[in-house]
């Protein structure tokens, strides 16, 4: 009787303990993982995460990041583990890591997986993404100001459309992503971002997050303000019928360079960043 | 003949053993470098790597190899042209555009999650492989006719091709997953897909070596081929299926991966004159191992960091052919 009282206290103790313990949290697949402890090792696959984990406050808990993680500055330092297309297997199981963050899109998120690495693959894609993404790893790092973080970068978009000139909220933007030509439409990262500093976008909402469209259809539309990446913006009034755009004439275009660039197609932390780089170029340009 | 018999041999011979000897280097080449292989018996990760992740990858890349040579081997006797490709019949094409379905459903409808998940977009490639080819042969109406088979085959890849662009655009969500795919890479090979492209391999060489003497007929003419009393038709189809089956199961695994499938049955014939059987034979093994080098090359060029193989074979098997040709035009021949 007296062993089997002894047995039931350790089992109740166990069930007390465990919950405190363990870290249990449903990834962007569907796939509930569960960490045994706060990741102390971890690696990360894509900039957005990598700037996340960062921005809680765990930068040094990183061991390695892929290529394209420039930010912050430390993160550079670190052994680099190849790409989001093609991450490099060995050189993650090397580093020993107790969390890997992927994209969903990411390969070899199964091969890690099967090798026995704790996974978790996220997809941040819009605003509402970067809040829930934020959530996911505070959680996984125990990290109890998530949502204060959030609500800092939500004040900081605000603060950045308060900022703007009445004059501005009438001004018709296109935001060219690259040259295929594919825009920023409503539904993405960007056109959000757009949406909350008040300008009109001029791709229409069905067209979805990054549609390709006919130059002819900038040239309809006619914005009044041009949004383009520095690698994108030579020779855009030789374009045909580029010239007579209203924004070309006015030379009232916004050309971001390649660490601003950054900033504004990454759904993560430095969101009101983003805000800010649009803000500060549609006041001077509304003038 | 006798000679170039016991060249043949002696050519198996020396792929086999620049396959193991390939195979030890694979083990000890990588990111983390040669301390693994010295910290194996002490550090599990170590083990890990070399065990989990170098001989799989090796094996793998070998496998793979062996299966697009040996489709290539089949494809260019099975229509009668040095330049046809395992990925001529459509297969590639289709590969492309069945991870594109796969990954624009992942994307999109909820529902699709569930089989897909059991599915993968290995099964996915696979089933876009085969259907590819079948398509090919559908327009063809049958394998007949080398030529209608050929321009079937063009058809289908720039078709299967285009809808394959209209869904990224579509769906541009998936360009990322897609590009991924399209980059050949042996990085993700475990012991499972070893398995199961071993469980191809064999078969499928058994098969072609079963029926090379129909190639044999072929390279005299379809007539000659007829009039040896060979049923034709059905050997022919059951080559197609190993030429599909064979070329499916690499680029599931791995991937587009350019050039094996084309330059092994070349580079074999470079050397040796022999028949369909052994050259089939030893264009798997030329396959296995150019893959096998390209992939141990990858990991080593730039390392710790790492090419994708498919970007590696790409550029060296296109110079090596273009090498080729110049050699062959200057000597008066065409391939």
């Amino acid at each position: 009787m007296k062993a089997l009282m002894k047995k039931l206290m350790v089992v109740a103790l166990v069930f007390a303990v465990l919950p405190a313990w363990a870290i249990q949290v449903r990834d962007d697949r569907g796939v509930t993982v569960t960490l045994p402890s706060p990741p102390q090792r971890i690696v990360s696959t894509l900039p957005s995460l990598t700037e996340t984990v960062c921005e809680l406050g765990a930068c040094q808990r990183l061991v390695g990041v892929d290529r394209y993680s420039n930010f912050p500055a430390s993160v550079r330092s670190l052994p680099q583990v190849g790409g989001g297309i093609d991450p490099n297997v060995e050189a993650i199981v090397a580093l020993k890591p107790d969390l890997v963050l992927m994209a969903v899109s990411s390969r070899g998120v199964e091969r890690l997986e099967s090798l026995g690495l704790k996974v978790v693959a996220l997809e941040p894609k819009s605003a509402v993404d970067v809040q829930r993404v934020l959530g996911v790893v505070g959680q996984l790092l125990e990290a109890r100001d998530a949502q204060r973080v959030w609500r800092v970068i939500d004040a900081g978009v605000h603060a950045a459309a308060q900022s703007l000139p009445p004059k501005a909220k009438s001004m018709r933007v296109y935001f060219e992503v690259n040259q295929g030509p594919y825009a920023a439409g409503q539904s993405s990262f960007i056109g959000e971002t757009l949406a909350r500093l008040g300008v009109q976008n001029i791709i229409a909402a069905e067209l979805g997050p990054f549609p390709k469209i006919n130059p002819e259809y900038v040239v309809r539309a006619n914005p009044d303000l041009i949004m383009i990446g520095a690698r994108n913006a030579d020779n855009l009034a030789q374009r045909p019928g580029w010239a007579a755009l209203q924004a070309i004439r006015d030379k009232r275009i916004c050309v971001f360079s390649p660490e601003e660039s950054d900033v504004l197609v990454r759904p993560g932390p430095r969101m009101a960043d983003a805000a800010r780089i649009m803000a500060h170029c549609i006041t001077k340009q509304a003038r | 003949m006798p000679d170039q018999h016991r060249l043949a041999r002696w050519l198996g011979a020396l792929l086999l053993l620049g396959a193991t000897l390939a195979l030890l280097l694979g083990a000890g080449v990588g990111s983390t470098g040669f301390e693994s292989v010295l910290n194996a018996s002490s550090d599990p990760v170590a083990w890990q790597i070399i065990w989990d992740i170098r001989l799989p990858r090796t094996l793998g890349a070998w496998l793979a190899g062996a299966l697009l040579g040996l489709a290539g081997a089949v494809a260019q006797g099975l229509f009668r042209n040095p330049l046809a490709d395992p990925f001529l019949l459509g297969s590639a094409s289709g590969a492309s555009l069945g991870v594109a379905v796969a990954l624009a459903l992942f994307g999109v409808s909820p529902y699709a999650t569930e089989w897909l998940v059991r599915l993968g977009l290995t099964g996915a490639a696979f089933a876009g492989a085969v259907g590819g080819v079948l398509l090919t042969l559908a327009l063809a109406k049958g394998v007949h006719h080398t030529l209608r088979l050929l321009l079937a085959g063009v058809i289908v890849g720039v078709v299967l091709g285009a809808v394959k662009d209209l869904i990224t655009i579509a769906v541009p969500d998936i360009l990322q997953a897609m590009q991924a795919f399209m980059l050949g890479s042996t990085g993700f090979v475990g012991w499972t897909a070893c398995g199961v492209m071993a469980a191809t391999l064999l078969p499928a060489m058994a098969v072609a070596w079963a029926l090379s003497q129909v190639l044999d007929g072929l390279t005299l003419g379809e007539a000659t081929a007829h009039s040896l009393g060979l049923p034709l038709a059905p050997m022919r189809a059951a080559l197609v299926a190993v030429l599909a089956l064979a070329t499916g199961s690499a680029v599931a695994q791995t991937g587009l991966i350019a050039f094996v499938g084309l330059a092994a049955p070349h580079l074999v014939r470079s050397i040796v004159k022999t028949t369909h059987g052994r050259l089939i034979a030893l264009s798997a093994l030329m396959g296995g191992l150019l893959l096998m080098v390209a992939d141990v090359l990858a990991r080593w060029l730039i390392a710790p960091q790492e090419l994708p193989v498919g970007v590696l074979t790409a550029v060296l098997g296109g110079s090596y052919l273009l090498w080729l040709m110049h050699r062959r035009s200057a000597r008066g021949g065409f391939l």
